[in-house]
């Protein structure tokens, strides 16, 4: 990875914001590919926590087609939880994070760029992953197709929504589980739309109002969380 | 005549006047508690379809609505704190958290207590249920969070933004009525008119305002003791005479 064009940018102050919003997703994507273990211990859960379903209630398959929308969105939202604490953590221990909030742009975009990162490295590798879950719930062709469409629209909120609580709770003692504790009741309506939209098609509907929903609260989120939560940091970090 | 309206946002002399208020908070909200109960069981009617279950309305339907404005005041006072950075502020906010899950949780129970006669069922899956559940998991977030931050300006500010970020539920939680097609009835109470007998109408204010000056009272209590817990390494509250005993 060649990282001279950053040195060149004398203290960045001319660096646009899309310039800055690529350089750190990069730089957070490459950093998390050299810990490559962390990623697949994410996707690994969720793998595990799909399979226990079947294994709690019973092999059989009209009682699993109808749970498999609800249980593949809520192993995507723990699963997504648990990575939560990467986003910020690494970057506060080591005083990068520090650093970075003296940048000259603004502190959303960067933190935008995170987000971005954090879904790219948890939310994207789950929503390539469930359609193969999915069929061990008999889902059938039609109804994946949504579910991958779902968890696409879904899974940046669940980034975005959940970068607010991983700042407040930045350096605090049992900050994982008060993370949850924070985040999981905000992100309510986007299991309900998303395992939603999945049903609709199953039960023969138009799943085209639950994905018109969660489109909306996927551009509401981009437009308000980077601000959220980079005051979250501000307070953080004072 | 010039008033000085910041005078009790100090919390030097806030508590003060939080003390000559809280027994005529809690007088007046004990007297209201025996009206509306006993107009409650003994002058309001009996109802048609539910006959006597419905009397639980009566403490239900106050506290499901105070938890909901106690949270949406909680997170005026959490804005207020963050924006103008006055220390009494975010102590209010804080001491409104308690009392606003324990209305969350008796809404809850109470509501469970209704529906098992009503609907055949502790509990059902409806969208006001799941809001004011939901609620209740975001009073205590809020306390969780502020709990376990040790320095309290960084845990007033961190509390005082998750306090805001949650008050987009509460309209969500009025609205769902509309949105999703639920078991709940909708609004009885109309500006123009309404459907209830005059005595429920009644002692149903009745019963309202009794829980929210029972809210203000505890608050009041509350917010004294913290105070005094922050302050306590100030002048002023070395010179209290309850705290000379």
């Amino acid at each position: 990875m060649n990282l001279q064009p950053i040195a060149k940018q004398k203290l960045g102050a001319d660096l646009s914001l899309t310039r800055l919003l690529i350089l750190v997703i990069r730089r957070d994507v490459v950093l998390a590919m050299r810990r490559r273990a962390d990623v697949l211990t994410t996707l690994f859960f969720f793998v595990i926590v799909v399979t226990l379903f079947p294994l709690g209630v019973g092999p059989e398959l009209n009682l699993l087609r109808t749970m498999a929308p609800g249980t593949l969105w809520v192993a995507a939202l723990l699963a997504s939880m648990l990575s939560l604490g990467r986003i910020f953590s690494a970057d506060y221990l080591d005083g990068t994070l520090e650093q970075m909030m003296l940048i000259p742009q603004s502190l959303s975009a960067l933190v935008l760029g995170k987000m971005v990162a954090h879904w790219m490295l948890s939310g994207l590798p789950l929503a390539l992953m469930a359609p193969v879950l999915g069929l061990q719930f008999d889902m059938s062709a039609e109804a994946l197709g949504i579910l991958i469409l779902t968890l696409l629209l879904g899974t940046p909120i669940l980034s975005m929504i959940g970068a607010i609580g991983a700042a407040l709770t930045l350096g605090l003692r049992g900050g994982g589980v008060l993370v949850s504790l924070l985040v999981l009741p905000l992100c309510i309506p986007v299991l309900v739309f998303g395992a939603g939209a999945v049903e609709a098609v199953t039960s023969g509907m138009s799943p085209a109002s639950h994905l018109s929903l969660l489109g909306a609260l996927l551009l509401l989120a981009s437009v308000f969380t980077p601000w959220v939560t980079a005051t979250a940091l501000r307070i953080s970090m004072e | 005549m010039a008033i000085n309206w910041f005078k009790y946002s100090a919390p030097s002399t806030f508590y003060g006047a939080a003390g000559k208020m809280i027994p005529w908070f809690a007088g007046a909200s004990a007297i209201l508690f025996v009206v509306g109960l006993y107009m409650g069981f003994f002058v309001a009617p009996t109802d048609v379809q539910q006959s006597e279950a419905y009397r639980i309305m009566f403490i239900h339907v106050p506290v499901s609505i105070l938890s909901m404005i106690i949270y949406l005041i909680m997170a005026g006072y959490a804005a207020l704190g963050l924006i103008f950075n006055t220390r009494l502020s975010a102590m209010m906010a804080n001491a409104l958290a308690p009392t606003g899950a324990l209305f969350a949780f008796l809404s809850l129970w109470t509501g469970a207590l209704w529906g098992k006669p009503m609907w055949g069922a502790w509990w059902v899956w409806d969208a006001r249920l799941t809001s004011e559940l939901i609620l209740l998991f975001l009073y205590l977030g809020f306390i969780a969070l502020h709990a376990s931050i040790d320095d309290p300006r960084r845990a007033d500010r961190a509390s005082a933004l998750l306090a805001i970020i949650g008050s987009v539920n509460v309209p969500i939680i009025y609205f769902s009525v509309k949105w999703w097609n639920t078991l709940h009835q909708g609004a009885t109470i109309k500006l123009s008119g309404t459907s209830m007998h005059v005595a429920m109408q009644q002692s149903l204010l009745a019963m309202l305002l009794a829980c929210w000056l029972y809210a203000i009272t505890m608050t009041l209590l509350r917010v004294r003791s913290i105070i005094l817990e922050r302050e306590r390494n100030n002048q002023w509250v070395m010179e209290l005479a309850e705290i000379k005993k």
